[in-house]
């Protein structure tokens, strides 16, 4: 079985082509392994508010053709950022982005909202990057589900408690729905629609 | 990051001025560039913004060529950003995959809006807009010779 | 039917190696080197760029050099290419109205202002084989002239609009612009799909469709109003500038074909128009472009879809090269098992009416 906590820095290279190659092997890891907890890295040079980790996540999935959405705590900065780094237009309107970025996970906002993609294109739809204080694995909620072998804990500090009930429901609707990745500054845990929570 | 709304909002002919000079960067060779550099003197320290990378842009046209747009394929592109000390900051963008072509037009972006290099500058951007301007020319005149001249045979005896 | 089999590699292995000796040719003839592929078989450098749907000419005369002259194979090496890049931009719509113009000529208006410019062409050429060619040392100067043709020149379907009798088109820069590279074609299609389609189709199925159109398979009568090939800026508008910058220029060619006119109760009869626009000069194919962006306006202006030409699903479905090859090629891959099913049961039938024939033919004796 695969270790619940993975560290990906040791590979680091200094091309950002070959970094962003890492970064997208680890979230293609932490997808496929729900509840597996990775480390990116600290990337130094980010704008205030953003972790390092949901920016490396952003300049591994995001581009000109994945509009971005950003929740509206946010600085002007970030999205500067972002546009200028990634590429990707920063829109308003929550029900068309292909990524959605969420600052504070204390501060959901309506995550229904969220593109869950049709029944021809499931795959059309939003990832949301959502940022928390901290990622604990072996107690707190129980994840099951494909990628998962029997079950795996999971514990997230600064993350609204009513989350769990929107993956639930997210879950109800399977092929359709938005995946997660959630952030601490330097860390990553993925939980794709299909996974199933007990609270 | 810095970006250029940090600068004061350029005049717009200013734009124009950048938007001139940017296109004559772009249609030189990196080999123009760097000769051209060696000529400007000594140089501030540039760190890059965003390094010299390889991508691609989708050219678009229009159908019948004013109406709604298309997408006719794309062409390769390479881009640079550059910034100093003094936090002047210099874009690149050229067609095809010279990184290094990319990254010398964005150091004479960033040159060419500075007050102390920029005069020297300008004056490699006018020898290589000249240089850019004759081979034109010359390839209008090679044209210009295979136009058809049309006469009228009068047949007949009125 | 698909099945695993091993056993190939070390085949495969050699069958390349061979492969690479027979591109190389005998040794004692100089190699070819890519420049001289982009200098000196420029058309079929930009025939893979307008089909490969990559503007990089390096690029198209590497690809032709490895696929040793097998354009098809070229243009598949470019569009593989192209996937392991990162789209930056989108650029302006290039504007052919301001393009340097190379060449043009109109079949429509003998004295068009600006005049016929033949440029670099094959046409009036007798089709002899020059054998002075065949010679190593050839050369041939160009006639450059004073007078030099500067500045846009006028358009045909500008004169033929100011006088209403074409449609001006009116752009809509709001609205989203289709990519088939995104998204899969969907039918009924909008026209900027069909002309992204037809820009990297195969130049040989769409001069077949053309030339079934003249002949008479849906035909729509056209008349080269204009054929241009050029260079063309192309610009870009990076969010972090907020202004327009040219990033160079490319050549094209384009070609404006004046086609059967419409009209009804309501409306004055008009002409109608199809259009071609590729990367390089690739007169034939934007000609034939022309047709066939013609031909599938057939069920905008309301006429019969009878011809292939203007059926769209069978146009826009057949005409990329790199699909049909691929599917038309696979057929080469082990299909033993498929096959095997077919040979059992082809076996089996025959023998079940063998053996009815024959007890049949014994009923008959008995009963004679």
């Amino acid at each position: 079985m695969l270790e619940h906590r993975v560290d990906t820095t040791e590979q680091r290279a200094t091309d950002p082509a070959l970094d962003n190659q890492r970064i997208f092997r680890a979230i293609l890891l932490t997808m496929s392994r729900p509840g597996t907890v990775t480390t990116l890295g600290n990337l130094p040079g980010h704008p205030g508010g953003l972790h390092p980790a949901s920016a490396a996540v952003c300049m591994a999935l995001v581009d000109m053709d994945s509009p971005l959405w950003i929740s509206p705590d946010a600085s002007e900065d970030v999205a500067t950022h972002l546009k200028f780094y990634c590429g990707c237009p920063v829109i308003r309107k929550q029900e068309e982005c292909s990524f959605g970025l969420v600052l504070n996970g204390l501060d959901l906002p309506d995550l229904e909202r969220f593109n869950p993609g049709e029944a021809e294109y499931p795959d059309r739809s939003a990832t949301l990057i959502i940022q928390v204080a901290s990622i604990e694995v072996g107690h707190g909620v129980r994840l099951g589900g494909p990628g998962i072998n029997g079950q795996t804990l999971l514990n997230i500090t600064g993350l609204q408690a009513d989350f769990w009930e929107s993956m639930q429901q997210n879950r109800q609707r399977f092929p359709l729905g938005y995946d997660v990745i959630l952030t601490t500054e330097t860390e990553i845990v993925s939980l794709p629609r299909s996974v199933q929570v007990e609270i | 990051m810095q970006s250029d709304r940090n600068m004061p909002l350029p005049e717009s002919r200013e734009i124009e001025r950048r938007k001139q000079w940017m296109g004559v960067l772009a249609r030189a060779t990196a080999t123009q560039l760097e000769a051209a550099l060696a000529e400007c003197g000594p140089l501030p320290e540039f760190e890059y913004l965003r390094r010299p990378e390889i991508g691609m842009v989708m050219v678009r046209g229009r159908a019948d060529a004013k109406g709604d747009q298309f997408n006719l394929g794309e062409m390769t592109v390479s881009r640079c950003s550059v910034k100093n000390a003094d936090g002047l900051v210099g874009h690149g963008y050229v067609a095809g995959r010279n990184k290094r072509h990319a990254e010398l037009a964005a150091v004479f972006d960033a040159l060419l809006q500075s007050f102390e290099h920029g005069s020297v500058c300008r004056e490699v951007i006018a020898t290589l807009a000249g240089e850019q301007h004759v081979a034109r020319k010359k390839r209008n005149a090679k044209t210009a010779a295979t136009k058809v001249n049309f006469f009228t045979m009068v047949r007949g005896e009125d | 039917m698909y099945v695993a089999v091993k056993g190939g590699e070390k085949a495969i292995e050699n069958a390349h190696k061979l492969m690479g000796e027979e591109r190389r040719g005998d040794p004692s003839v100089p190699e070819l080197g890519v420049d001289q592929i982009l200098q000196q078989m420029r058309l079929a450098v930009d025939r893979v760029m307008c089909e490969g749907a990559l503007y990089d000419p390096p690029l198209a005369a590497l690809a032709i050099k490895q696929a040793a002259g097998d354009l098809v194979e070229a243009i598949f090496l470019l569009r593989a290419y192209r996937t392991t890049l990162p789209r930056l931009y989108a650029s302006r719509p290039v504007d052919t109205t301001t393009m340097h113009v190379r060449r043009r000529v109109s079949a429509t208006f003998k004295d068009i202002p600006g005049g016929q410019l033949l440029g670099p062409t094959f046409d009036y050429t007798h089709r002899l084989l020059d054998f002075s060619l065949a010679a190593e040392s050839q050369s041939s100067i160009a006639v450059a002239t004073e007078s030099e043709p500067e500045g846009p020149m006028s358009r045909v379907m500008d004169l033929l609009g100011d006088e209403g009798l074409i449609e001006i088109p009116t752009p809509n820069d709001q609205q989203h612009v289709s990519d088939i590279t995104h998204d899969p074609i969907s039918f009924p299609v909008k026209r900027d799909a069909r002309l992204q389609s037809l820009a990297r189709g195969d130049e040989g199925f769409l001069l077949a469709l053309g030339y079934s159109s003249q002949r008479g398979f849906g035909n729509n009568h056209p008349f080269a109003g204009e054929i241009r090939m050029g260079e063309v800026a192309v610009s870009i508008v990076p969010d972090e500038l907020g202004f327009e910058v040219e990033i160079g220029d490319i050549t094209v060619s384009e070609c404006e074909m004046v086609t059967s006119f419409k009209g009804n109760k309501e409306e004055l009869p008009r002409f109608t128009s199809g259009y071609g626009l590729s990367f390089g000069y690739n007169e034939r194919k934007v000609m034939a472009m022309s047709i066939v962006d013609r031909s599938l306006q057939a069920r905008e202006l309301g006429e019969d879809v009878s011809a292939p030409c203007q059926d769209e699903e069978f146009v826009l479905y057949h005409s990329d090269n790199v699909e049909a090859q691929g599917f038309v090629q696979h057929l080469k891959l082990p299909h033993y098992v498929d096959f095997q099913a077919d040979l059992v049961m082809l076996r089996s039938m025959r023998e079940e009416i063998m053996k009815q024939d024959t007890h049949r033919e014994k009923s008959g004796e008995e009963v004679a």
